[in-house]
């Protein structure tokens, strides 16, 4: 009777621990995947901004600080080759220092109606805004899965197993830049001031 | 918070295979139950017949029925988006010139990253009323479907939200359980219209038969058993679409709420969907390219009906749709919680 027990309190646990391991796997690669799902979209940026800045060069001779602005942090941005969630502290620096010189752009397009008016830049601000939010919806995406994989390898009991899973804590990506963080400043939701 | 969602995505993505299941179930069944019943009928109203007569003892009806069913609901698995498609007369937009179907393109791209999932084909109903549905087997084969006024009427941010509510659909696999219906309901229709002809047909032709040749009284020993069994027989087949329509109804109202909230997480802005609705809600015209049978799918009830605006046990259980001012009511509340954080953070 008693080896009974000990048989069926030892399938029980051999099934959570085989249960908790595969969790832990598949969140790992749900991280790895959703991190695989930025560097897509960053290279979608990196190739688009040449075009972009091509496109708006002739119209915006006089803006040429904001235009070599662009360029630069996108070669930087280039150049960074750490791969993989590990080197994300170093890829998010460069590409959030791409994004706030890709918006100080945007708001200069903004200025100049003329330029807007002309069908292409209005096609390529389209591009670029959709750019821009695949970027932050990736980001998005990893962090949520990453938070969740995170969660799951501190969380009691599933965090004995993380040595097993060799599950480590995932990066998140941060918005460090100063700039970035403080865009919303219009709001008209007459939201009650807090 | 993201692992609670996860898990409500993973019990919601088993909820809605299960019940698919059960949808395919009870519609075989009750086809059996159609045939096989009518076999029974048949048999017990032969079963006294003279010798050299007919008796109905291998149930034909009934096998047939049940194979037909089965072959329904698999060509409605296999076809039932394009049928779907097909009938709302959306076309799909392949490679986009017009800005705003570019424009299409993009927030379908960008809420598929959001969410996760490969990116749905994607189609436009040229219908001037705002309204979107979503329909497809899987998150591997699936479809989002706009109507042109919904891109002519909202901002960028607002389709958004309407394309991540439509995504929330296909993630957690509504798209599957509505599309079934769908495509069942409009079997069911097309079979009721056909066989009670058939069948009105031949309740004339055994009335006038039991008026000349075979009177009352050889049937008289399974009387009582007989007419019980064909008025319950007849009333199935009068239920039949009805009982369907209700099953349609049941099943999409809660999963509003839901996929409202999903798309508030994708976009995490859940005021621009509160204002899409609200965009949607004000174009009072019922969508015409929208017919009865893919109502259910839709983001806002297409047949403009009435009931949709209130509440109650009547509405509860006629409408297709959950009152919109309750889900714009929702969505607010969450929007402002979410800036009342924030305000609060940075503070």
């Amino acid at each position: 009777m008693g080896s009974i027990i000990f048989l069926v309190l030892l399938v029980v646990l051999v099934a959570w621990v085989i249960g908790a391991y595969n969790g832990l796997i598949s969140l790992k690669n749900q991280t790895l995947n959703a991190f695989k799902q930025i560097d897509v979209q960053l290279k979608r940026r990196h190739d688009l901004i040449p075009n972009l800045v091509n496109a708006v060069k002739g119209a915006m001779d006089f803006e040429r600080s904001t235009l070599e602005a662009v360029i630069q942090a996108r070669n930087q941005a280039v150049k960074v080759n750490a791969t993989g969630p590990e080197g994300i502290k170093q890829i998010s620096k460069a590409e959030n220092a791409l994004s706030s010189s890709l918006q100080r752009l945007m708001v200069v397009v903004e200025q100049y109606p003329q330029l807007k008016a002309t069908g292409n830049i209005g096609q390529l601000q389209e591009e670029l805004t959709s750019t821009e939010n695949k970027v932050a919806f990736a980001r998005q995406l990893y962090n949520d899965t990453a938070t969740q994989y995170n969660t799951k390898q501190q969380q009691f009991p599933t965090t004995l197993v993380t040595g097993l899973a060799k599950a480590q804590p995932a990066d998140l990506w941060e918005i460090e830049d100063q700039a970035e963080k403080a865009v919303p400043q219009v709001d008209l939701s007459m939201k009650p001031k807090v | 918070m993201s692992d609670d969602a996860s898990l409500n995505l993973f019990q919601q993505q088993e909820a809605n295979r299960r019940r698919t299941v059960l949808l395919v179930i009870g519609f075989v069944a009750f086809f059996a139950w159609l045939g096989f019943g009518g076999d029974y009928i048949y048999y017990l109203s032969t079963r006294d017949a003279p010798v050299t007569a007919y008796h109905h003892v291998f149930p034909w009806f009934g096998i047939a029925l049940s194979v037909v069913a089965l072959l329904t609901a698999w060509y409605a698995y296999a076809t039932g988006p394009e049928k779907v498609l097909w009938s709302t007369g959306a076309r799909e937009v392949v490679d986009p010139t017009d800005p705003l179907e570019k424009q299409l393109v993009n927030v379908v791209e960008e809420m598929a990253i959001a969410a996760g999932v490969p990116r749905p084909r994607i189609w436009i109903v040229d219908d001037p009323d705002p309204n979107a549905f979503a329909t497809g087997t899987d998150p591997l084969h699936s479809h989002i479907a706009v109507t042109r006024g919904l891109v002519e009427l909202c901002s960028r941010d607002e389709l958004q939200a309407v394309v991540g509510h439509e995504l929330g659909h296909v993630k957690n696999l509504d798209v599957r359980l509505m599309t079934m219906l769908a495509a069942l309901v409009g079997a069911v229709a097309l079979m009721h219209d056909g066989v009670s002809r058939i069948l009105r047909g031949g309740i004339n032709l055994g009335g006038g038969g039991g008026e000349g040749s075979r009177g009352g009284g050889k049937k008289g020993g399974a009387g009582p058993l007989l007419l019980i069994l064909l008025v319950v027989w007849i009333v199935s087949w009068i239920l039949a679409p009805i009982i369907t329509q209700l099953l349609a109804l049941a099943v999409s109202r809660k999963r509003e709420y839901l996929a409202d909230a999903m798309s508030a997480q994708f976009t995490r802005n859940p005021l621009s969907l509160a204002s899409a609705l609200q965009k949607i809600e004000g174009a009072d015209a019922p969508t015409t390219a929208i017919k009865r049978g893919a109502a259910h799918l839709c983001i806002a009830d297409p047949l403009g009906r009435r009931l949709t605006a209130h509440e109650g046990l009547f509405a509860d259980a006629l409408a297709t749709h959950p009152p919109m001012a309750k889900r714009i009511a929702i969505l607010r509340g969450m929007g402002y919680a979410q800036i009342k954080k924030e305000g609060g953070s940075v503070g």
